[in-house]
């Protein structure tokens, strides 16, 4: 299959890659580029495993084509730490053990950092629709309600 | 000696065993620096696909492999019959079957593994698997376990014909696997046939799946010049499948590495050996070359290790003040095409003998009858421990039947057949010896917390208005942490668990354990539990899990055995180092063993305060200053075989709103009140059992794995399986209570499966509570609201007036 020449940015770096037209942006990030951060759990976008931000919002990247990515920006998990400082989201999901098997973990973050651009001062309530399609089989979604919470209030303070 | 600010200080700086510690694994998942099997990729890696079976029963009348291996990329394509000269196109199972690797002539199950294909790249393997020519001849399948064993069921296992046993004792039919009982039966039969009252239900455990979020997959690596063949595999029990790759492969154990990396969950699923592994292995051998196969999520639901199944008949006999007097229960478990579920190798039922529960019934006996059916192979324990779900299931759903039949609220019928505190160490009629538990105590506490009479009231008030509201009671009693090796052993190896320590110079420490963290978060619990025994601050201590190249042998990690039997090796271990380092400490203090005590982080002479020798001071000496006799070095290992199991409890309740229009069920509040003896870390603890219920909810509301009579499964992806999201989640209150286990070292008892175990019944029971006032006895799961409904319009409940 002809491959097609695309371009986007990854985690603030411009990236230029060769891909067949109908490769998956989740195996380009994963494969070729060797962000494995972001993972597959279910390849139907029902599990949320592969969220990442791409153009300023959420895309369950195992069903969007990288060329579809082309002059874009993407953003994953790896692209959370600025200038070796966490992101307030992480700092929280530490604190409040809004993780166990950390399978989900970095589609969880990446909803919930644009999740909290999109309401910085949820309720529970909104958090739990604003982040329903990601899913956890480990935490019951509790303690990463609290640490969207805490991250909420640590960002409003900063 | 009165504790000093100083010396709590001191305690505290060790983060031990109570501390509500941050994980040590957290910095890396938080970063997207997880290393699970499907990052990995070596040089020269290939891909391999599976070519699988659309029918359930079918004969493979050929495959023309041309097209797919005219596709650029492919490098080869197995099948059975290639498997064949190595004697590798079936493997045993852990349950003493033997099961196909590639389907040999005849398919069993949808979805079977049929053929590999291996290419070098995955969207060239996902094309070749498209090419793969398979000619069926499409056979009657049989889809009902009830129908397994009349005369004219269709023979699924062939090759097992007139053969009487099957690797669990006597067959009496060709789709049976084995008959499994225990108690005493006539003693039973006597005492329902003279008992003032008696109940009996037909329920199910319907069929589901563990589901992790990642599904399961391997690299295997064949170096041919060296003859090492190293597998990253996402198992639960590492050493197990080194021991069975060695078997099958002949290579020798000691050239075989697993290693397991992180992994995405397990909840029972990684427990066994499945085709794709041993294909892999096979390709990576015949090519030279690393070979990664994944499984797709629709893989996973449809043939890897499917959990219960079990159609089960309970009853209890009991006198007019509903003291239960006997329980019978049978049992027709269907095991699906192969005898691969996954339980201590003489337990073919598990531990299902703990459905006497926490009551004290005097004379019990349950049976259970294996049968062959043209689905997915499995059985293994989905978040609990063997079978012991089913049994909860079974006396926490009955002893509700028989308060209903009694007119007695099911917490008094609870509170009168509890053993009693002072009844432990507590014989069971089924053989088991509880260790210990205080039962009335968390019930009272429960019921206390929720205002227990208040809800009762409620809900009289609200069946006045036409209402449905349910309450739900499980004061469940698990049996964890398998286990004695004279009771327990996966293919003749003994369920031990395994810990190596060793102190550095400078006072830090590795540790290797058997066991292998799938989310447990062990790197933390077992570093707290060495450093309360060392007096080592915890955040010195690494913890080295998954690699049999390092790790010495264990069992893994299933059936809550990690603290029980992995914490009890890591304090032993670490007993061990104390008693070298006492010997060392007076060395250098020039006094007698005799003359030292243990203090928090030191040694120090009784009577002489500031003569002290800390556990880092030790650690130094112990390479350059030993007592004459004594080895250089601190370190040590233990194999601790369990003298029992353990028995974690507890009492929950929960609370449904039912909307009778639509059938959905609302859980208001759901309380859960644990006893897993000490606890280690209380967030972790809290962690675990959010996590537990959540999937007790599931399996009890939604999940399920639906048939057609064809035998084609329905619902195998994540659109119809259901997960529960933020949006249906309950939220949980949690609490507890702290009975130690007397056998143990730490008296930890094991926590993550009883908010499992626990829960399901729970669920059920509350949403049976809400028909409580109508001639309704048992309804059962999973509790969706389409099937709430229909039972809510039989009844006519939702007729508007």
């Amino acid at each position: 299959m002809a491959k097609k020449h695309i371009s986007f940015t990854l985690n603030r770096q411009n990236i230029d890659v060769l891909v067949e037209p109908r490769e998956l942006l989740i195996h380009v990030i994963r494969e070729q580029l060797q962000k494995t951060g972001s993972h597959i759990g279910c390849e139907t976008s029902h599990c949320g495993a592969c969220t990442l931000d791409l153009n300023g919002q959420s895309v369950k990247a195992c069903t969007v084509l990288a060329v579809q990515a082309e002059g874009g920006e993407v953003l994953t998990v790896e692209g959370l730490l600025q200038n070796d400082k966490l992101h307030p989201l992480q700092e929280a999901f530490m604190q409040e053990h809004g993780l166990q098997c950390g399978f989900c973990t970095p589609g969880m973050l990446m909803r919930a950092y644009r999740f909290l651009q999109e309401n910085p001062q949820p309720t529970e309530a909104e958090i739990r629709s604003g982040m329903a399609g990601n899913l956890c089989r480990c935490t019951g979604y509790q303690n990463i309600i609290k640490a969207v919470q805490t991250a909420a209030k640590n960002m409003a303070s900063a | 000696m009165a504790s000093t600010p100083e010396d709590k200080q001191r305690k505290e700086n060790l983060a031990g065993i109570g501390c509500a510690r941050k994980r040590k694994e957290d910095p890396r998942f938080i970063q997207g620096k997880g290393h699970y099997v499907d990052d990995i990729k070596l040089p020269d890696m290939v891909y391999g696909a599976l070519v699988r079976s659309p029918y359930a029963h079918a004969r493979i009348k050929g495959i023309n492999k041309d097209a797919a291996l005219a596709l650029p990329g492919v490098l080869t394509v197995l099948t059975a019959d290639d498997l064949k000269p190595l004697k590798l196109h079936w493997m045993p199972t852990l349950a003493g079957d033997v099961q196909a690797v590639l389907a040999d002539e005849k398919v069993c199950f949808q979805q079977q593994e049929v053929a590999m294909v291996i290419a070098t790249d995955r969207y060239i393997a996902a094309d070749a698997v498209e090419l793969v020519e398979v000619d069926y001849e499409e056979l009657p399948a049989l889809v009902d376990p009830h129908q397994a064993m009349v005369d004219d069921a269709p023979v699924i296992r062939e090759d097992l014909v007139g053969k009487d046993e099957a690797g669990q004792g006597k067959r009496i039919h060709d789709n049976h696997i084995f008959s499994w009982e225990v108690g005493d039966k006539s003693k039973t039969d006597a005492t329902f046939k003279k008992a003032a009252v008696t109940v009996k239900e037909e329920m199910l455990n319907q069929r589901v799946h563990p589901c992790p979020l990642e599904t399961c997959g391997c690299v295997a690596s064949f170096d041919k010049v060296n003859g090492h063949l190293t597998v990253h595999i996402t198992s639960q029990a590492p050493h197990i499948v080194r021991t069975v790759v060695s078997m099958l492969s002949g290579i020798a154990e000691s050239k075989v590495r697993i290693i397991s990396p992180d992994i995405g969950g397990g909840f029972g699923n990684k427990v066994g050996i499945y085709p794709g592994y041993v294909v892999a292995i096979v390709a990576s051998i015949v090519l030279g070359q690393p070979v990664k196969w994944i499984e797709s999520r629709i893989e996973n639901l449809s043939s890897t290790a499917f959990a219960r199944d079990y159609h089960m008949v309970g009853e209890l006999a009991a006198d007019k003040n509903g003291l239960i007097q006997a329980m019978r229960v049978n049992v027709l478990a269907d095991h699906g095409a192969f005898n691969s579920h996954a339980q201590p190798t003489k337990w073919p039922a598990g531990l299902f003998s703990i459905c006497t529960g926490s009551y004290d019934i005097p004379v019990a006996y349950a049976r259970v009858d294996g049968v062959y059916t043209n689905k997915a192979p499995g059985g293994v324990a989905y978040r609990c421990s063997f079978r012991v779900t089913e049994a909860v299931y079974v006396i926490e759903r009955m002893i509700d039947v028989l308060a209903k039949k009694l007119a007695i609220d099911p917490a008094e019928i609870r509170r009168r057949n509890f053993i009693k505190a002072d009844q432990f160490p507590y014989q069971s009629a089924l053989g088991w010896s509880y260790d210990s538990g205080n039962y009335p105590a968390a019930l009272d506490k429960v019921l206390e917390a929720v205002d227990y009479e208040g809800l009762r009231k409620e809900q009289a008030e609200k069946r006045a208005r036409g209402e449905l509201m349910g309450i739900g009671l499980s004061t469940f009693t698990e049996i964890v942490g398998a286990g004695p090796s004279k009771a327990c052993d996966v293919l003749g190896v003994g369920m031990f668990e395994s810990c190596e320590i060793r102190v550095h110079p400078t006072g830090s420490v590795i540790a290797r354990i058997g066991t292998i963290s799938q989310g447990q978060g062990h790197q933390t619990t077992y570093a707290q539990i060495i450093a309360s025994e060392l007096g080592i601050p915890s955040d010195q201590i690494q913890i080295e899990e998954g690699d049999t190249d390092t790790v010495p042998y264990g069992l893994g990690t299933y059936g809550s055995r990690s603290t029980p039997v992995g914490g009890a090796a890591a304090a032993t271990a670490a007993r061990k180092i104390r008693d070298k380092a006492r010997k060392i400490a007076a060395h250098l203090l020039d006094v007698s063993e005799q003359d030292l005590e243990w203090d928090i982080d030191r040694f120090r002479v009784e009577g002489a305060p500031d003569q002290v020798k800390t556990m880092k001071d030790i650690a130094w000496a112990a390479y350059n200053n030993v007592p004459d006799g004594l080895e250089m070095g601190l370190e040590s290992v233990n194999y601790y075989d369990p003298p029992n199991f353990t028995f974690p409890f507890g009492a929950y309740l929960c609370v449904v709103d039912i909307d009778k229009y639509t059938g959905e069920t609302k859980v208001r509040r759901f309380y859960a009140l644990d006893d897993c003896g000490t606890r280690i870390n209380p967030m972790i603890i809290e962690g675990q059992i959010h996590g537990g219920l959540t999937e007790a909810f599931a399996v009890a509301m939604e999940q399920q794995l639906v048939f057609d009579e064809s035998g084609s499964i329905h619902g195998n992806s994540l659109m119809d399986y259901f997960l529960p999201t933020f949006v249906e989640t309950p939220v949980w209150e949690t609490d507890y209570t702290v009975t130690p286990s007397p056998h143990h070292p730490l008296g930890a008892k094991g926590v993550a499966e009883s908010p499992h175990v626990g829960g399901i019944p729970c669920f059920s029971n509350a949403v049976n509570d809400a028909f409580s006032h109508l001639d309704i006895k048992h309804i059962n799961m999973p509790h969706s609201a389409f099937r709430v409904w229909k039972t809510i319009h039989a009844q006519g409940l939702d007729k508007r007036t």
